[in-house]
């Protein structure tokens, strides 16, 4: 039954994928379906779906990276799967179940390594990209329950580099893979309480975790052999009590414009503008609800955020010169991710709860096309492949 | 412990009585399940950032207790409080279906 769907996606009009002529990859990427376990082929040019991939397992809170050849993804599932996926042959390549719960991961930049963020057994675990198989294996502190702690925002950066954070200790770990079977590892202890996510800046200088147990955010300059990660925005909530927050902020997919870095503020309804050079806070811009990705276009001309539930059925823009907030827009139910096109003109927003994906042109502001999907998430086009942190 | 504990646990004596709420609602709550909760505690709510919700994981725990933290949040941790939008009743029919196993 399951076969015969597949068969069916990759038969009849999806055909093209697997073009009797030679095509590019530069236009391709992939909607994740998190309830099927299926990611949808897309290219941007035509805005259309070309095949859904089905067999990932569990894709909550899925996300996926590019080979350079903008070929290959490889896909992060919550099951503690990853999976190669080709998107010229719209088909599975390659499958490894390699921990019991993930949550990310990052591709070193020569492309020849995959590192992969695991809650449990806590730690990280890299692989080669070319077969899938375990070059290193990084177990992250032992917990007093007998686990170990729970790796988020797993970034890579320069060379063989990675770099994340441990949620239960408030570590950093940064790990060098130049030899994978002999990793060197960095660690820093005290970073602060419950780091969730992280981001590294497009020039692969800096690392910067967002704490959710302080106000704050933590900061470490990679190309300093001897920094230390240093608080910056410390205490930004000024002791107010933090509103709830109904899902987790993300850093990854970070906003720099600008000089700027527009952060999701955590348990508030603002963004925080951070100065790259003095890594001062500059200012602030109030938001519908409590942000979650604050994405800049790639020319850093604007900022789109998606906002976490209750109110998460709105987009906003925010022009970056003027600071302000130009539109609000209303994609559909429960607005998950959004992704630009390599150059930005258009961006592709996911609304899981209407299950679409939709489309609009980032200068007019109107929709231009709705794909449909099944309970879309996470939206992710080749140019990851060409970009630091990402 | 006080009132609103007793109180919690009288309601979820009156869910179970009554039959949870309506059919409509149990849907609604049921995808709020899978899709929001699940975002920190895995869609097939075997945990992530937080705890697993399996039967396996909740046995033995007080059923007013669990149904006060989804009403209530639990300070200094990412667990928000859901009263805002989930009553008492629902949120003790909920934790019974937890308890029971539940495949959102």
């Amino acid at each position: 039954m399951r076969a015969a769907a597949a068969l069916l996606a990759l038969s009849l009009p999806l055909a093209p994928v697997v073009a009797a002529e030679p095509r590019g990859t530069g236009d391709l990427g992939l909607v994740v379906e998190r309830a099927l376990g299926s990611v949808k082929i897309v290219e941007t040019t035509h805005r259309t779906a070309l095949a859904r991939v089905e067999g990932l397992g569990d894709l909550s809170h899925a996300s996926a990276v590019f080979g350079r050849d903008g070929r290959h993804a490889f896909v992060f599932g919550r099951d503690g799967s990853l999976t190669k996926v080709d998107l010229l042959a719209a088909r599975i390549e390659k499958r490894v179940v390699q921990a019991g719960n993930s949550i990310g991961g990052a591709i070193s930049a020569d492309g020849s390594l995959v590192a992969v963020a695991n809650y449990e057994p806590g730690g990280v675990k890299v692989f080669d990209t070319a077969t899938l198989a375990e070059v290193a294996d990084i177990p992250s502190t032992p917990l007093d329950n007998g686990k170990r702690a729970k790796v988020v925002g797993l970034e890579d950066t320069t060379g063989r580099r990675f770099i994340w954070s441990l949620y239960d200790t408030g570590e950093i770990w940064s790990a060098d893979l130049k030899d994978p079977a002999h990793p060197r590892i960095e660690r820093f202890a005290g970073i602060g309480k419950l780091p969730y996510d992280a981001l590294v800046t497009p020039d692969g200088r800096y690392y910067v975790a967002g704490l959710f147990g302080e106000d704050g955010l933590v900061v470490l300059d990679l190309w300093d052999p001897v920094a230390r990660p240093r608080r910056v925005l410390d205490g930004y909530g000024h002791g107010e009590e933090p509103l709830p927050v109904y899902k987790m902020p993300h850093l990854e997919g970070w906003a720099e414009a600008q000089g700027l870095l527009f952060l999701p503020a955590v348990g508030r309804h603002e963004l925080l503008l951070l100065d790259r050079g003095s890594w001062e806070e500059v200012g602030r811009i109030p938001v519908h609800g409590q942000p979650v990705f604050a994405v800049s276009r790639p020319d850093g001309r604007q900022v789109w955020v998606n906002f976490a539930h209750p109110a998460n059925d709105v987009i906003q823009v925010i022009d970056v010169p003027s600071r302000k907030v130009v539109a609000t827009l209303s994609p559909g139910e429960a607005v998950l991710h959004l992704e630009f096109t390599p150059r930005g003109e258009e961006v592709w927003v996911s609304a899981r709860d209407s299950d679409k994906v939709v489309v609009y042109d980032t200068e007019s502001r109107q929709q231009v096309a709705e794909i449909p999907a099944d309970k879309p998430s996470g939206i992710f086009f080749t140019a990851r492949a060409n970009r630091i942190g990402f | 412990m006080p009132d609103p504990a007793i109180a919690t646990a009288l309601l979820v004596l009156a869910g179970l009585q009554a039959g949870g709420p309506p059919p409509e609602r149990q849907g609604e709550l049921l995808h709020r399940l899978k899709h929001d909760c699940g975002s920190c505690h895995g869609m097939t709510l075997k945990g992530g950032l937080g705890p697993s919700l399996r039967p396996e994981a909740l046995a033995g725990k007080d059923e007013a207790g669990l149904a006060d933290i989804v009403l209530h949040g639990v300070p200094g941790t990412p667990m928000p409080p859901w009263g805002f939008e989930i009553s008492a009743a629902e949120a003790a029919w909920l934790v019974v279906r937890l308890k029971q196993g539940v495949t959102p």
